[in-house]
């Protein structure tokens, strides 16, 4: 073999054994450092931990996390906390793991999922949570929530879940000095809101900046609910309302309306880009969920100056939330474990920690506002007063199947504009995996 | 006179040679800028400007969040790698040299195994490693493993059918048995297929996305899997994302710096002439 | 006598690698197309027969169509791009330049990477906007006063796809180009020498010797990429997300098992990309270890 060859192998095979070295290398480290406390504690806590599955991977989701953890920790100090997160894209993935370990019949003791039917339609349905009436009388939990957040995470008359935070999804974002600029007020109906973006689109700003399909469907959901009103959106999720009327058509019409206001450069937008344009001054208004405001605060720009926010046009009085929540499994392999991290997910203490870092409210209305900005101060304000109704987009209203089957009519509406085709197709969602027959 | 034509022509050749080459590392330029950038200063609208200072903040912080997950791939990727080069040398010098029957019935089936979706195995593939409990790293290594077995037997089983038979023969009636040659008359010159199948292993189980999201979690992710949840699932810093998609790639590309060569042949081996 | 224990010694040493192929290739492919034939929807498995539903709502489904669609655009322009582009740069590198294993180098070195990798990157080139917030390529081309070559990318309605596909000829080209260089140098210098004393131009040379005798190779990237751009996945995500306009079958077999929850279907998805591939794959094995004998 030639000269070249022998070096080339002998690079090869130093870099494996500079790889190999460092394994073996830090192998020994760990196991030590973790088994010496193990011996010395739990002779008779054997089974104390708790495995909580969740997608919190990166960010200020996981930063909060880590400071929830931490209060588990001091309260619990002899229950070993198992984080078992997930990669990936909201949820998918981790749901894609979670399912395949339910169906193994191996599942974590508490899991993350966003409140509401897709928690419901998928793992209550499923017979793999259990309900925790009992847990909540015990800690008073149904006097701190919203009245009207209970019956949205219960199914057959039981709640299911411990919600830890919410977002608000029906947020308008603007630009005041694009809106000033032009002599537009912020608009608070729908009928404003076309007008105001007619009059920035003849002077040629973009009114309204969106995002790929994922922001495009949460639009959707903000455009139904200003255009129905809340009791008639509500009524869509439980059947009360039929797809195929006319109110809805006119929902849908004004959506393709909206959507003409908008960006030519969507679909390779992410929601972060988005809302860039508005403080950018390239677009006057977008439509997203409050975790906006921490991207601002990130970017270090300041409240009512630089962006400012309204309910979405026509929903005026209505919070549209979303929430992630914790669970119990069905056959838990550690229930006491499971309750008291439940416990602290619902506890005053443990929302406290959690909700400042992530950027969302609590879900209790109890929590302290001198712990939020500007922004959150004024969601909490709205959270103990309004009208609740639930998202599409973030799993509150609709079940899994059911949402991936709107998502789907979505993206052939936005490619081919048919708005006829798209009601046919929203009517058909409803009856193969919704409550319409 | 005809020869200085000809090489000025030649030399002509390097105008659309420096094209194509600007063409493919215009993508390396925008990650090497951007990872050098400060968060305020990432815009889309600024992505050729130069970053305004060197700095390696974005470097560290990359390299702090991914350092546990570079160690899990490499944990992950070396035996993978090492395994499965094992196994289709001995199935390629089974099936070369000493074919039994049913082995060309055999061979296509296992060949067959290279090309399939991994879309059509996914969800038994999720169920199955799931039951038996077979998840994080050794779960990875035994999917890189199996799944890598046809292309490793492919190429050892090329190279040894390229072996003249009389080596095996004169070997044969000095009394040397099956592994009595494998050992001491094949493998010492099969190193240059343990090469390329080693490389060609190592880049795709390093890369491999698919079969990790699935089954590791966040003590064991490999760097791809990190790299991807570095975001978060809301906001992005562009500028470490970028930062931290070099430090991903860079065992890869030392690979290919280093072994050039045999890394291309790694690639040909991809293709069944190999 | 010694010759039967290798005999059996050999069936020993290959059978677990066997086993394993059997079960997680062609073990798990029955399990899919059993799942594909069953009406689970949800999580908990439900192997009721359901017989060819599944098939027949794909047939009807118009995001499949859209899916087909997709496959065939980027198919078509990845394949034919990544060859014409491969053979191209090859012929440049065969003229025994200065620096050749420098551009080797350049044109191979995107294979290395992951598609998650390089997907991030080129999101940000392909960005479409327009006017004052123009960015990326469009940004270059405007810049250097190549107007006409600005354009929506993969925004574009319909040929979206072939926007993608560039950026998988980026990755891809480099291997083709190596293909063919290993083909070129196999050829024997006194066969282009003869021609040339013909009188045949250089072009003619390509034309009439060379291309036939690479017709091998052309068929086996041909077969390589033509099945890489059937499973198709996280360069898309990477660049678009999961996003209708730009959807694939092995996108929606991803989304609507593992976020609809229908396992059927998605399985049902998966054994069509898996015949698909197979319609190609199996006559070119045959065709390759006829060859052999």
């Amino acid at each position: 073999m030639s000269k070249k060859f022998w070096s080339s192998l002998i690079a090869i095979l130093l870099l494996s054994a500079v790889v190999l070295t460092a394994c073996g290398g830090a192998a020994p480290e760990s196991p030590a450092e973790e088994a010496a406390p193990a011996e010395e504690e739990s002779m008779e806590m054997e089974d104390a931990q708790v495995e909580v599955f969740s997608w919190w991977t990166g960010g200020g989701e996981a930063a909060g996390l880590d400071a929830m953890i931490e209060v588990f920790g001091a309260e619990y100090t002899d229950v070993e906390f198992v984080n078992a997160a997930v990669a990936g894209g909201a949820g998918t993935n981790a749901r894609a793991v979670l399912a395949s370990r339910l169906q193994a019949g191996d599942p974590p003791d508490s899991w993350q999922g966003h409140a509401g039917q897709e928690l419901i339609g998928t793992y209550v349905v499923g017979g793999q949570i259990e309900a925790l009436n009992d847990l909540y009388d015990a800690e008073g939990w149904v006097d701190v929530m919203p009245e009207t957040l209970i019956p949205l995470i219960s199914h057959e008359g039981n709640i299911y879940s411990v919600p830890v935070n919410i977002h608000r999804a029906n947020v308008m974002w603007y630009n005041p000095t694009v809106l000033s600029d032009n002599g537009v007020e912020v608009p608070a109906t729908m009928d404003e809101w076309f007008a105001a973006m007619d009059t920035l689109q003849a002077a040629g700003v973009t009114p309204l900046a969106l995002g790929e399909q994922w922001t495009q469907l949460h639009l959707l959901e903000t455009v139904l609910l200003g255009s129905l009103g809340s009791d008639a959106y509500d009524g869509l999720w439980d059947g009360s309302t039929d797809w195929a009327s006319a109110e809805v058509t006119a929902a849908l019409d004004d959506f393709a309306k909206v959507l003409t206001y908008t960006n030519s450069d969507a679909a390779s937008l992410s929601w972060q880009d988005a809302s860039q344009l508005v403080v950018n001054g390239d677009a006057a208004f977008n439509v997203m969920g409050d975790w906006a405001a921490g991207y601002y605060i990130e970017l270090e720009l300041t409240a009512m100056e630089d962006y400012g926010w309204a309910p979405t046009p026509g929903s005026v009085g209505v919070f549209q939330f979303l929430s992630d929540s914790f669970t119990l499994a069905v056959g838990a392999p550690h229930p006491e474990g499971a309750e008291a991290w439940l416990k602290v997910a619902g506890s005053k203490a443990g929302q406290e920690a959690f909700n400042p870092v992530k950027g969302s409210i609590c879900a209790r209305t109890d929590c302290d506002p001198s712990l939020f900005g500007e922004y959150l101060q004024s969601a909490m304000e709205d959270w103990g007063s309004n009208t609740v109704s639930g998202s599409l987009t973030h799993g509150v209203v609709a079940n899994d199947s059911w949402k991936s089957e709107i998502d789907t009519a979505l993206g052939l509406f936005v490619a081919g504009q048919d708005v006829a085709g798209f009601q046919d197709a929203l009517v058909a969602a409803c009856a193969s995996s919704g409550p319409c027959k | 006179m005809l020869k200085n034509l000809k090489l000025q022509k030649k030399h002509g050749l390097y105008i659309p040679l420096i094209g194509m080459a600007i063409f493919y590392l215009l993508p390396m330029y925008v990650m090497l800028a951007t990872g050098f950038k400060s968060f305020a200063e990432v815009d889309l609208k600024t992505m050729w400007n130069l970053p305004q200072g060197i700095a390696f903040d974005n470097y560290i912080e990359a390299y702090a969040k991914l350092a546990p997950s570079l160690w899990s791939s490499a944990k992950m990727v070396v035996p993978a790698a090492l395994i499965s080069s094992m196994l289709g040398s001995l199935n390629g010098f089974i099936l070369a040299k000493w074919k039994f029957k049913g082995a060309d019935i055999i061979f296509p089936l296992i060949l067959f195994g290279m090309f399939i979706p991994y879309q059509s195995i996914l969800i038994p593939f999720v169920q199955f490693m799931n039951a038996v409990g077979l998840t994080g790293i050794p779960g990875l290594i035994i999917a890189h493993v199996i799944y890598g077995i046809p292309i490793t037997t492919l190429t050892f089983r090329n190279y040894y059918a390229s072996l003249p038979q009389e080596l095996l023969e004169a070997a044969k009636i000095d009394g040397a048995d099956m592994l009595g040659i494998y050992r001491h008359i094949l493998l010492p010159i099969s190193m240059p297929s343990f090469v390329v199948v080693l490389i060609w292993q190592f880049t795709s189980a390093w890369n491999d996305f698919l079969f990790a999201v699935i089954l590791t979690s966040n003590t064991d992710w490999p760097v791809t899997v990190a790299l991807n949840n570095m975001a978060g699932s809301q906001i992005i810093s562009w500028n470490v994302q970028m930062a931290g998609s070099l430090l991903a790639a860079l065992p890869t590309l030392l690979v290919y710096i280093l072994l050039g060569r045999y890394f291309l042949r790694g690639l040909l081996a991809g293709s069944l002439k190999g | 006598m010694n010759k039967n224990k290798d005999r059996y010694l050999s069936i020993i040493l290959i059978s677990p690698s066997i086993l394993a192929v059997l079960i997680f290739v062609y073990g798990f492919i029955g399990w899919s197309i059993r799942v594909s034939l069953s009406d689970w929807k949800g999580l908990n498995p439900n192997y009721t027969w359901a017989g060819s539903k599944n098939y027949l709502a794909l047939f009807s489904d118009p995001r499949f169509h859209v899916d087909i669609r997709n496959t065939l655009i980027f198919t078509g322009v990845f394949v034919i791009g990544s060859i014409v582009l491969g053979f191209i740069l090859a012929v440049m590198l065969d003229q025994g330049l200065k620096g050749e294993g420098i551009f080797r180098s350049i044109f191979l070195f995107p294979m290395a990477i992951s598609y998650i990798v390089t997907g991030v990157v080129w999101r940000w080139l392909m960005n479409p906007a327009e006017g004052s917030r123009m960015s990326g390529l469009n940004l270059l081309f405007d810049s250097l006063n190549l107007d006409f070559l600005v354009n929506r990318w993969h925004t574009t309605p319909i040929w979206g796809m072939a926007a993608i596909a560039i950026a998988a000829i980026w990755q891809m080209s480099g291997y083709t180009m190596a293909l063919y260089l290993a083909g070129l140098r196999a050829i024997p210098h006194e066969l282009r020498e003869a021609a040339r004393i013909d009188g045949a131009s250089e072009f003619q040379i390509y034309r009439r010797i060379i291309l036939p005798l690479l017709t091998p190779i052309s068929l086996s990237a041909l077969i390589i990429l033509g099945h890489m751009s059937l499973k198709v996945f996280d360069l898309i995500i990477a660049i678009a997300g999961k996003q209708l306009p730009l959807d694939v079958p092995a996108i929606y077999m991803w989304q609507t098992t593992f976020d609809g929850l229908f396992y059927s279907r998605g399985a049902a998805i998966g054994i069509l990309l898996l015949i698909s591939v197979a319609v190609l794959i199996i006559p070119y094995i045959r065709y390759t270890l006829k060859a052999e004998d």
